[in-house]
């Protein structure tokens, strides 16, 4: 078969694709069954306190409200150990937002009147929504998201640092930013019996039936947890959200199906933030730009009943090699709603933060910022001491300025006009870490010659039913067109969810670990296939989670150019590349598109993404896609996406690193140290709006 | 569900006797507004009376040299116009400044003059607004308002006006024309919103059951040099932090004809009386721009987080003076 072995790394389309554009693709919220109610909840008007009495009646008496459910009547729930999922359990407000009641109507518009109906009454508590560095209930915590601990410190960094020849001691602040996917979150649960049914929007239905069945006691057997198309999460959907289990409440208390789909106003307060992080950050340096000491110290905020904390300090444990090394976390629980994943959390705001203060200091040290980078590569993870599986840092970075054409720029700040716009250019580094997980994967060869993989992956628009088809085909040495990719179906051999750039290399490693065992049971096999085909099983327990003596991440290098125009302050990206070194890319047409829709996610963290919290309400602000500017097609411009091809014999079987994260890594920086090296201002505080760039100029 | 009924206009005159015929009714044209404010419960209309299909779908050119522009035309179609586009670009510009392209084709020219507010404690039942339930307070006056007003607000309101057609309209002396029981009248655009006042709650001097008919352009702007120019946070698909509308005509040496207005600073379009009036018989000079424009912002009231708006209103009118006055002249 000569056509076979040359799926992976092909730029293979996404196989949904017709279904999406032509609006057949049925997402949660789209799932009609027979009956189905609607629901609508009520949200908290309060930031702190506790609900005194809900008031139903009015709503009750509207036409075709079917029930209205409070922490008085809602079906009881086991513990969660996820307190966000404590829905209508008990009368507490932890923050403005929180839901305090559902209305069950038979169509959308009924539901939506009558939770316009329900009159709640509060018992208000003083509430305290404002981060700041010196907050006196700030602590520090054990460990920060991803279970680091919160705290590193080695050798001397204070002394170093006092004593450095070049010293750059910046304070920096990333606001609060919100995941915001094109489909907002819903879910459509049914029972059949004793049995569950739920279509979820969700970035891994394996443990959104893990959660459901330990939340009403059922056994797994008796949950199905759907999501066949999701549109996008980052993360906010990454483990389940309240919304499907009001779904099930809803359902279970009215005997019929019923769709939640949260209007997108709702989302801010209950799917998870980014987190506020203030940054202190302090880089010491020999005259010839040789770090010494790094100390980077990020106070975040996490809310009154579950521990978030962004751990936005950890990328310096990584990227450079200084001897004298400090990152640390503190946290302040406030009555805001609890934050979450969102897109690279740790890396997008720590690597904001670092590589802006990399750029302060090339400034201070008059060396240019990609040599002064190369000259700090460090031989082994600074942190840990292992070696690194492999790290090509210095390669995109010579690769990116190679393309940018870097070396005809002129290092001095603030010196190109073109009329009455200022032009700049900067660059940052990325990383972002290669994980996985165990995960478990069937294949089976079909009589008719075709195969089928079933493996409960998530495609959240990413590609992965593409590229899973695409490892299956060359596991198995057969044409891709002959592979079936069955996933989205917790009824499929379960598999982690789609999150931590690890979704690919997770399932796939399974995926590659079922047909190779197929292909070498197809191999001894003679005669025609079985009637009922033959099938392997794959499961990489023990195998994906294994100890390593590496040190694995993903790098990359971002360039940015931008103009500043100095009539209105407006920043507007001219060109922005990005070179990764992220193992093998399998899927060169599905990557480049995570590579530059992160990378355009970036763009909205430097230039035109934050939630502003009310202080007096207790609220984030922007609750609509006209208020949270997430980039519009007029702001990307030129963007490119390269990458250099890794083999790392450490990874998996694909030989694949992460790809969904690291381009929002790094790109504000880059983007922000054009703006310096447009008008020499230096901005430490995000989004780069016109108001903050106009003040400086 | 909230019951509603829904009733299309044949005429102007239907258009009004619905509405006297159904206490708390709503005009309707393309909806891109009145219809997000109903899902957020802001407006609660017993009925629509759907003005979008009235025959005011044109755009005439009129005998004395003004043009008339019916207030069903779609701001998409109004953009596009070649007339529009000749003679007044200004117009052309701020309209494709405004929205998406979305929804552009669907709103049209006398719904886009009666668009609300887009400040957030506006457009949520759950936060106090003088605006939207008088005596409820102001939400934004002590909280966040960096997208708010800087000229004419009140202790009551700070919101601004969120058109950009309605700040090229005040700068080019258009004027809207009104249907109503007492008949007909026209009111010019820059008098047409009102200052919040103690009365937010009125965004118009438009008086209850009054329709939009259409908006005239006089002769008297037509042709001249005019631009809009707009700041904002993102490149497309933003209101204006702060944005200007200009018409100037320069002969001999003098500036002989001007309309300068604000958008995004204030309650309504600002036109920029003070400015104008500094600048008529004046030579077109950066100078005599930079003064014209502080004279007219020396009334800012900036608030906490949005002084920058002065700056910017300052530097966006004299830029766009300086790109419509003579090249040789500043």
């Amino acid at each position: 078969m000569a056509d076979t072995g040359t799926a992976l790394g092909a730029p293979a389309e996404r196989r949904e694709g017709r279904d999406k554009v032509t609006g057949s693709a049925r997402y949660a919220a789209e799932q009609t069954d027979p009956g189905r109610a609607h629901a609508w909840p009520v949200v908290a008007g309060i930031a702190r306190g506790t609900v005194r009495t809900v008031d139903a009646e009015a709503a009750l008496a509207l036409p075709g409200v079917l029930s209205v459910l409070t922490h008085e009547n809602a079906p009881r729930l086991a513990p969660a150990d996820d307190p966000t999922l404590s829905v209508l359990q008990d009368p507490r407000v932890p923050h403005r937002g929180w839901f305090v009641a559902l209305v069950v109507g038979e169509t959308l518009e009924a539901a939506r009147a009558g939770a316009a109906a329900v009159r709640v009454a509060y018992d208000v508590e003083e509430h305290d929504v404002t981060l700041t560095d010196d907050h006196p209930e700030a602590y520090a915590p054990e460990e920060a998201n991803g279970g680091f601990p919160a705290r590193r410190e080695q050798g001397d960094p204070e002394g170093a640092f006092a004593s450095a020849e070049v010293r750059v001691d910046s304070h920096y602040r990333v606001p609060p930013l919100h995941n915001h996917p094109m489909e907002p979150h819903a879910a459509t649960a049914r029972w059949d019996g004793d049995r569950l049914v739920v279509h979820d929007s969700s970035q891994g239905a394996t443990t959104v039936r893990a959660t459901l069945a330990s939340l009403f006691e059922l056994s797994e057997d008796d949950v199905t947890v759907i999501s066949e198309h999701v549109g996008g999460g980052f993360g906010s959907k990454g483990t389940p959200r309240p919304h499907v289990v009001l779904a099930v409440m809803a359902a279970r208390e009215t005997g019929r199906p019923v769709t939640v789909a949260l209007p997108r106003r709702f989302l801010p307060a209950v799917v998870g933030h980014r987190a506020p992080t203030l940054h202190r950050l302090r880089l010491g340096a020999t005259a010839d730009g040789t770090l010494t000491s790094t100390l980077h110290e990020v106070t975040t905020h996490t809310s009154r009943i579950k521990e978030f904390v962004e751990q936005a300090a950890v990328p310096s444990r990584i990227m450079y090699a200084a001897p004298h090394r400090l990152s640390s976390h503190r946290v302040v629980p406030l009555d805001v709603p609890s934050p979450s994943w969102m897109r690279a959390p740790g890396e997008a705001p720590g690597m904001y933060v670092l590589e802006s203060a990399m750029d302060e200091l090339a400034v201070a040290a008059g060396l240019d910022p990609v040599e002064l980078r190369i000259l700090n590569e460090p031989d082994t993870e600074p942190d840990s001491g292992k070696p690194f599986s492999s790290r090509h840092l210095v390669d995109c970075l010579r690769e990116g300025a190679r393309r940018f054409d870097w070396a005809a720029r002129d290092p001095r700040p603030g010196i190109r006009a073109e009329g009455p716009l200022l032009v700049g250019t900067g660059v940052a580094s990325a990383t972002y870490p290669v994980m996985a997980s165990p995960a478990q994967a069937e294949a089976h060869a079909t009589p008719d010659g075709g195969f089928v993989v079933r493996i409960n992956a998530t495609d959240i628009g990413t590609g992965a039913r593409t590229v899973l088809a695409q490892v299956a085909a060359d596991a198995l040495g057969v044409p891709l067109d002959r592979v079936r990719t069955d996933i989205g179906n917790s009824d499929l051999p379960s598999a982690p969810l789609a999150g931590g750039s690890s979704g690919t290399a997770s399932w796939g490693w399974a995926v590659h670990e079922a047909c190779t065992r197929l292909a070498s049971t197809l191999a001894e096999h003679s005669g025609p296939l079985p009637s009922e085909g033959l099938r392997a099983h794959a499961d990489t327990a023990g195998t994906a989670d294994a100890d390593n003596p590496y040190a694995r991440h993903a790098f990359g290098a971002h360039f940015a150019e931008v103009t500043v125009d100095t009539v209105t302050g407006e920043v507007r990206v001219r060109r922005l590349l990005g070179v990764y070194a992220a193992g093998h890319i399998l899927n060169a047409r599905t990557a480049r598109s995570q590579f530059i829709g992160a990378m355009t996610m970036g763009l909205g963290m430097a230039l035109t993404e934050s939630s502003t919290m009310d202080a007096a309400s207790g609220d984030f602000v922007e609750r609509d896609l006209a208020a949270y500017h997430v980039p519009a097609h007029a702001d990307v411009p030129d963007i490119e996406a390269h990458w250099i091809d890794e083999d790392d014999p450490h990874l998996n079987p694909m030989g694949s690193k992460g790809i969904g994260e690291i381009g929002i890594v790094g790109t504000a920086a880059a983007i922000g140290n054009a703006v310096h090296h447009a008008t020499g201002v230096r901005h430490r505080e995000l989004p780069l709006t016109p108001d903050r760039v106009l003040a400086g100029l | 569900m909230k019951p509603l009924a829904y009733a299309r206009a044949g005429s102007v005159e239907e258009a009004a006797e619905l509405y006297a015929a159904h206490p708390g009714a709503r005009y309707l044209g393309g909806g891109t507004n009145l219809v997000d404010l109903m899902k957020l419960g802001v407006e609660e209309p017993s009925t629509l009376v759907d003005v979008s299909r009235l025959p005011l779908d044109t755009v005439e050119e009129l005998p004395d040299g003004s043009v008339r522009i019916g207030a069903t035309v779609r701001n998409s179609d109004l953009a596009a116009h070649p007339t529009v586009r000749d003679r007044y670009p200004a117009l052309s510009q701020a309209l494709l400044a405004g929205a998406s392209g979305q929804l552009r084709n669907a709103a049209t020219t006398g719904g886009n003059l009666l668009q609300r507010t887009r400040c957030p404690y506006f457009q949520d039942t759950d936060k106090p607004c003088n605006k939207r339930a008088p005596g409820s307070g102001c939400g934004a006056l002590d909280g966040v308002h960096r997208d708010h007003a800087v000229l004419g607000h009140s202790p009551q309101c700070i919101a601004t006006h969120p058109s950009d057609m309605a700040v090229a309209l005040a700068a080019l002396d258009a004027a809207v024309e009104l249907h109503g029981a007492d008949g007909p009248r026209t009111v010019p655009v820059a008098e047409f919103h009102r200052l919040p006042g103690d009365h937010p709650e009125q965004d118009t001097v438009i008086r209850p059951g009054e329709l939009i008919t259409g908006v005239v352009l006089p002769g008297a702007t037509a042709g001249l040099p005019s631009l809009y120019r707009k700041a904002r946070d993102r490149a497309s698909y933003a209101f204006a932090l702060a944005s200007v509308a200009a018409v100037l005509d320069v002969e001999g040496g003098v500036v002989r004809q001007v309309g300068l207005a604000f958008g995004g600073v204030a309650h309504r379009p600002w036109r920029a009386r003070l400015a104008e009036e500094a600048l008529l018989g004046a030579a077109p000079t950066t100078a005599a721009f930079e003064r014209a424009a502080d004279l007219e912002l020396a009334a800012a009231r900036p608030l906490r987080d949005n002084g920058y708006k002065v700056r910017l209103a300052r530097n966006l009118a004299v830029d766009a003076l300086r790109r419509l006055a003579p090249p040789t002249s500043t």
